[in-house]
């Protein structure tokens, strides 16, 4: 401890002198507080009093009518609707429960709309109206008006709900407006974008009602209401009218998406049609569907439940979120590939004894046929869907030359279609493998990756993609399913522009070969010629067979001995008209057996509509 | 008691002064009750709330373990980083409102002006102590001179409040390290002269803040609306305020920013003027306490930072009633240990921590 100097002693009594003054000021700082405060809140009490109680003059927002939603012949696929809904007051009511009974008396109210009473009510603030029930039916209005004077503190209001006229047509591409979460709060609260939501109780959750929020959301007005001591409304002063949302026209075609779920007739699967001139996603079929018209006011719990837990997942987009060997349909890919790259000449034929063997190895990699092909070319490889063939053609080429080439029709990577969700497939290598598995790449494993089977993972949307890249010979348009937004205050349209998103060169006699091969699968003696037969254009395809589960050795794979879920998905691409083509398709029925018998008569059904109007046989209803 | 319960409350309590601790608990719990109310009974942010206090009187009781010479070691350091900072801000930080307040780093947002609003007496206190034995005019003008450079930096973001407070918690250290009055009375001269400067360099928003104040009924919808709802929630709490939760001008939304900047006038709204009077008290009580500890600090730097810290407190709570009661112009500073907000209670724990770390540490000259 130093010693206290005389100086020090000095300084320290300076600083308590400082230190005293400090205390007298902050003392008589507060002291100017509370007279100003005794002033305010004793002697003009009355005046702020009277100024509290007479402050009736509230801002009251109004929702913005959403924006519609449209296919691209101007068909609406989703809308709002005027719906009358019951709402209370609770703190002008005495016995919340026995008017809740007495409410039962006039309204249907079951169990699960009192849970959702009870959530909505826990979640209000003191203040607030809070739902009791929405969606009136004509018959509960009238009831209700004609009791209204036994209920104080219950009214009768009307609010707008998002509604989807096509019910579970298209669901999966429209998606669904829900109530704004504490998580979707958080987000727009981290965008910034709170300010934009007043007045607004419900957000995009799905689908493109989720990417274009912001073009169909609209900015809500302010009506200035006069309002009594318990803040409610009695009388407006002024208004400010809201501002619609903007309209999207979307690139489908309601009808044509109608064709393709209705073609399902029940079965799993998924179907996507775009034009390769633009890339325009003319449907995006997704079976079974939902109705997301259940999620606009917040789904109840047990309709939640069914969906969710169905072993026929309702609610998975499938054309991007399913990723399916892609088997067969990948053999046109892998024939170009192997003019391309100069493994294989097209007139070179191979012997195809019904099964290939790696050399120095006993193991039997089987063709389809078991009987075998016999000679077999690049034509005839793809007409008959050879597996022999391109189990060696495989082999020749190496996994990672067939990696690159593929990857140049965007396998293993997302379309980047204007939805979320999408899922990327995957495109195998050596790489690849080491880095997931820690494991050395194999022969065998590209032998099976030569016929779309092993690690190879492929979308419905992949394979669109890919099949209109190839009809369009090379040039990639991104697909996407909106075509414009009609700006509603000034009635300007904004197009999506369609613009190549890559070009891949090929050799023009290399394309027309294999663009020749793939005419021949639907002509007679190809795989789906059955569901070509009679077609007055000409249609270039491919059938596919993917296996769900391996067969051992030795032992045939029987449809009728093996349940239905672990049957082969049927896949059929193609697109037409050969010469000139105007829609390309991918079609995925699970479970469904063979390509051609199951999936190639979905996409003739779909072609017949839009290149020549004609409906199918049993005609679909459009609501109109 | 359980003798484990016993010690392990002997060793949380150790570092803390028992009486400072006992004042900040009553006017935090106040303020979460105030919360309560003015979040309209959201459990949710309540709770959070509560977290925040939670992680403040962690900060509180880590730094009261350290003693005052190893957090006078830390002055430098956590200066320069301070104005690194608002140097990175003023290049390449957030326009939020405006104002360019906030720095990006990695993953989340700061500010860095809370940082600077400690630093910054940390380091005139340092400074000033280093050259104890002769302090000469030049030491307290470079002692200025550390006080200027983060306070220009924080005002040209602009951030009027923030820069007036960084601008006290520095001014109270001169005062106490004893400033002549000649030059204290100089320096306010120069600052009343320098008024007009000031009102030129100033942005729009900030001149009809103050505008507002000399009259607020001459905009009463847009810069006047706080104060005017403000003033109307705390007259017409009258004496014993309108009760717990029954506030007519917060809850039926006329009073803005209730929950953070204009608490105080929930508070006034429901307890009137009874509980404006020992919320007041409670916090005068707390800067008294701080002054005590200051009185019986060991060495100059914890004196000067014992001193700065409780007049700081005093400075918040004062700007803050002040302009939620319409003496002062609206700027944004919260009600320190009521207002929701983490950032500005954890700055709180910090500065209370290092004031039960320096009367941990008091010299026994004058102890009693």
């Amino acid at each position: 401890m130093k010693l206290t100097t005389r100086e020090e002693l000095d300084d320290t009594e300076k600083y308590q002198a400082r230190l005293q003054v400090a205390a007298v000021f902050i003392i008589a700082a507060f002291g100017v507080l509370l007279a100003r405060l005794l002033v305010l809140q004793t002697v003009q009490y009355e005046y702020y009093h009277t100024l509290a109680e007479s402050n009736r003059i509230s801002l009251v927002p109004s929702p913005p009518n959403r924006g519609l939603i449209t296919d691209r012949n101007g068909v609406v696929l989703a809308e709002n609707r005027a719906v009358y809904t019951l709402e209370v007051y609770p703190k002008d009511i005495a016995d919340l429960k026995s008017t809740l009974r007495e409410l039962s008396g006039v309204i249907d109210l079951n169990d699960a709309d009192l849970r959702r009473f009870d959530k909505r009510l826990r979640e209000s603030r003191k203040f607030d109206r809070v739902a009791v029930k929405s969606f009136l039916s004509d018959a509960e209005v009238a009831r209700f008006a004609a009791a209204k004077y036994r209920f104080a503190g219950v009214e009768l209001t009307t609010r707008l709900f998002r509604s989807y006229p096509m019910g579970t047509t298209a669901a999966h591409v429209l998606g669904h407006v829900g109530r704004i979460s504490p998580r979707d709060k958080a987000a727009l609260e981290a965008r910034g974008e709170t300010p934009a939501y007043l007045g607004i109780e419900s957000i995009g959750k799905d689908g493109v009602e989720k990417t274009y929020e912001a073009e169909l959301r609209g900015v809500a007005g302010y009506a200035e209401v006069e309002t009594d001591a318990a803040g409610r409304g009695i009388r407006t002063l002024s208004q400010t009218a809201s501002t619609p949302g903007n309209r999207l026209r979307l690139a489908l075609d309601i009808q044509l998406q109608k064709i393709g779920e209705e073609a399902f007739a029940g079965r799993r699967g998924a179907a996507v049609a775009i034009e390769p001139a633009t890339g325009d996603i003319l449907a995006l079929v997704s079976q079974p569907s939902f109705d997301p018209n259940a999620f606009v006011d917040g789904i109840d719990p047990a309709t939640w439940r069914q969906l969710n837990d169905s072993r026929d997942r309702p609610l998975t987009n499938r054309p991007l979120r399913g990723a399916y060997p892609p088997g067969s349909t990948i053999k046109p890919f892998m024939a170009l590939a192997a003019l391309e790259t100069g493994t294989r000449p097209a007139e070179r034929s191979i012997f195809d004894p019904g099964y290939y063997t790696l050399p120095g190895q006993a193991h039997h990699y089987r063709c389809w046929k078991s009987e075998g092909h016999g000679a077999v070319d690049l034509h005839r490889s793809v007409v008959v869907s050879c597996d022999t063939y391109y189990y060696g053609l495989a082999v020749e080429m190496g996994i990672e030359r067939m990696h690159d080439f593929l990857a140049r029709f965007n396998f293993g990577k997302v379309s980047g279609i204007d939805i979320e969700g999408e899922r990327s497939g995957l495109n195998p290598n050596e790489a690849w493998k080491r880095a997931r598995f820690k494991d050395k790449w194999y022969a065998g494993d590209t032998v099976s990756a030569g016929i779309g089977q092993g690690y190879v993972l492929a979308t419905p949307m992949q394979l669109a993609y890919a099949t209109a890249v190839m009809a369009n010979r090379g040039t990639a348009f991104r697909p996407h399913l909106a075509k414009e937004v009609v700006d509603i205050q000034s009635g300007k349209l904004r197009r999506v522009q369609p613009k190549p998103e890559y070009t891949t060169h090929f050799d023009e006699g290399n394309l027309e070969r294999v663009l020749d091969a793939m005419v021949g699968v639907t002509q007679p003696g190809g795989t789906a010629s059955q569901a070509a037969a009679g077609a007055p254009y000409r249609i270039a395809g491919k059938t596919g067979t993917a296996q769900v589960i391996g067969i051992k050795q030795g032992h045939k794979y029987r449809e009728s001995e093996i349940d239905e879920r672990y049957r082969d998905h049927a896949w059929f691409i193609a697109f037409a008209p050969a010469e000139a083509p105007r829609i390309a398709l991918a079609i995925l029925v699970e479970n469904g057996g063979h390509g051609g018998s199951a999936a190639a008569p979905v996409a003739r059904k779909m072609m017949d509509y839009w290149l020549l109007g004609k409906m199918p046989d049993a005609p679909a209803e459009v609501a109109q | 008691m359980n003798p484990w319960l016993l010690r392990l409350w002997r060793f949380l309590a150790r570092p803390l002064d028992l009486h400072l601790l006992a004042l900040l608990g009553l006017l935090s719990l106040i303020g979460l009750v105030t919360l309560y109310s003015a979040i309209d009974e959201s459990m949710t942010r309540w709770s959070g709330q509560l977290l925040n206090y939670g992680a403040a009187l962690l900060c509180m009781w880590l730094v009261a373990q350290i003693s005052p010479a190893r957090i006078a070691s830390l002055a430098v350091p956590l200066y320069v980083l301070g104005l690194l900072l608002l140097v990175g801000v003023a290049l390449n930080g957030d326009v939020v409102n405006g104002a360019r307040r906030w720095l990006h780093i990695g993953v989340t947002r700061i500010q860095p002006s809370e940082l600077v609003k400690l630093a910054t007496p940390m380091m005139i206190a340092w400074y000033l102590h280093r050259h104890q034995e002769f302090l000469k005019p030049v030491h307290f003008l470079t002692a200025t001179l550390l006080l200027i450079a983060p306070l220009a930096l924080v005002l040209r973001q602009p951030d009027l409040g923030t820069a007036m407070l960084i601008g006290a918690g520095g001014f109270y250290v001169l005062f106490l390290a004893g400033l002549r009055y000649r030059v204290i009375t100089l320096l306010m001269l120069l600052a009343v002269a320098a008024l007009p400067v000031l009102w030129s360099s100033m942005h729009d928003y900030q001149r009809r803040r103050v505008l507002t104040l000399l009259d607020p009924s001459q905009d009463p919808l847009g810069a006047g609306y706080h104060t005017i709802q403000a003033m109307i929630a705390v007259g017409s709490g009258g004496f014993t305020g309108k009760g717990w939760t029954n506030g007519t001008q917060s809850h039926l939304d006329f009073l803005p920013e209730r929950h953070t900047d204009f608490i105080f006038a929930v508070f006034a709204e429901e307890f009137g003027m009874l509980g404006a009077g020992v919320m007041i008290g409670v916090i005068i009580a707390i800067v008294l306490r701080g002054l005590r500890i200051a009185s019986h600090a060991n060495g100059l730097f914890a004196r000067l930072m014992a001193g700065s810290l409780a007049l700081s407190f005093f400075t918040y709570a004062f700007v803050n009633i002040g302009m939620v009661i319409g003496i002062l112009p609206v700027v944004g500073v919260p009600l320190p240990l009521v207002s929701y907000g983490g950032t500005s209670l954890v700055t709180m724990g910090l500065g209370f921590g290092i004031l039960m770390s320096i009367h941990r540490h008091r010299s026994n000259l004058h102890a009693t």
